[in-house]
């Protein structure tokens, strides 16, 4: 293994294991605090709830994408 | 954890997990990954409605994110990206109203497994004869040089030409794709195939949709995997909401698969530039064999995993 793979190994591990922190944490939040929210939306208000099913999961991808983008930036940074 | 809206019981672990082995898929090969994501739902129990649906709210979140990274390299038409959303919205409305129908007639886990055992085998296939094609070909390139391969490329172009010469009105030009003129119904009859897959099987059905815009309509890949990615947003967007009002979306699963899907997609797409070549298509020939026996394990035993 040369020198640039294993840092960029090292960094994905470090990303990994920060990243593993954050989600657990958003886990807890999301489905303790929206998880009854979602099901009772689900049952009443179907439309509603397809609506916000779609800005859900655009909004989280672009945050998760943005949080990855960053950490890794971070990490590499510091490593070069 | 319990997730309510699917009644079904699957650890949050399992779902990051997959997302993070689609993730990887994704930036890796370039395909969606419902024929993993699909049968490891169902592996969970959860019924076959509910994990179409779910996937299709999952590869929305999945595509914004790819065809951002596309938009900005320009690998993507716009007019074409319009125009085939129309058709895979089309398609997508009734994949899910047969879903609805085998749903209604108490045999959508039956059908749609058997289905998906079809489609996964047939993946498997392509991909294992594309990539022994593309090491010989890789071979007799270092034998006969650039010949050999302008007569591959040649050897697929011929079927788009026939299609660019039917004169079915309206016609159109695509000048972004380097398209002169086209029929629109063309357009959109492969947009609503890929679109019925989509909806019946979910996911983006960039299996069916991929070869048949470079092979078909004659659209450089490049821009065919950037439009393909801009229309999936669209179509897959209808696609949710579709299956969300219908009561087969549980966002909640498709959420905690994202949070995985976007360290696997960093990891798949900084990957390939260690990992390049047709051994590594010819790697990924197991994977949908593992989504068929996943679903024929399933079928046969009735039990979830």
């Amino acid at each position: 293994m040369n020198k640039e793979t294993a840092k960029t190994l090292r960094a994905f591990l470090i990303e990994l294991a920060i990243y593993a922190v954050l989600v657990v944490g958003y886990f807890f939040l999301v489905l303790h605090f929206l998880g009854g929210w979602l099901y009772q939306l689900e049952i009443h208000h179907r439309y509603a709830y397809a609506g916000v099913a779609i800005l859900l999961i655009i909004g989280q991808a672009v945050v998760l994408e943005n949080v990855t983008t960053l950490l890794l930036r971070i990490i590499r940074g510091r490593s070069e | 954890m319990f997730f309510p809206i699917s009644n079904s019981q699957i650890s949050p672990i399992y779902l990051a997990i997959v997302g993070f082995l689609i993730g990887i898929l994704g930036g890796f090969f370039g395909v969606g990954g419902s024929f993993i994501a699909g049968p490891a739902l169902r592996a969970m129990g959860v019924d076959w409605n509910f994990a179409v649906g779910t996937d299709l709210a999952h590869i929305v979140g999945k595509s914004v994110v790819a065809a951002k990274r596309h938009r900005a390299l320009g690998n993507v038409d716009l007019k074409l990206g319009l125009i085939m959303a129309l058709g895979t919205i089309g398609g997508a409305e009734c994949g899910a109203q047969f879903i609805q129908m085998l749903k209604r007639a108490g045999n959508v886990n039956l059908v749609v497994s058997i289905v998906s055992i079809v489609i996964y085998i047939s993946i498997s296939a392509f991909m294992l004869w594309e990539g022994l094609r593309t090491l010989q070909t890789q071979s007799k390139r270092t034998e006969a040089g650039r010949k050999a391969l302008k007569k591959d490329e040649s050897a697929f172009q011929h079927i788009a030409h026939a299609i660019h010469r039917l004169r079915l009105p309206p016609m159109i030009s695509l000048p972004v794709s380097g398209v002169k003129a086209i029929s629109l119904w063309v357009i959109l009859a492969v947009a609503f195939i890929g679109g019925l897959f989509s909806g019946f099987l979910g996911g983006g059905a960039g299996y069916i949709r991929m070869p048949s815009m470079v092979y078909v309509l004659g659209i450089p890949t490049h821009l065919a995997v950037g439009t393909d990615l801009f229309e999936i947003i669209i179509s897959a967007s209808y696609g949710t909401f579709s299956h969300a009002i219908k009561g087969n979306v549980d966002i909640l699963i498709a959420l905690v698969m994202n949070t995985g899907a976007a360290v696997g997609a960093q990891i798949g797409a900084i990957s390939t530039q260690y990992f390049a070549g047709p051994k590594i298509r010819l790697a990924f020939v197991p994977l949908p064999l593992i989504g068929a026996a996943i679903v024929i394990y399933t079928l046969m035993t009735g039990h979830k995993f």
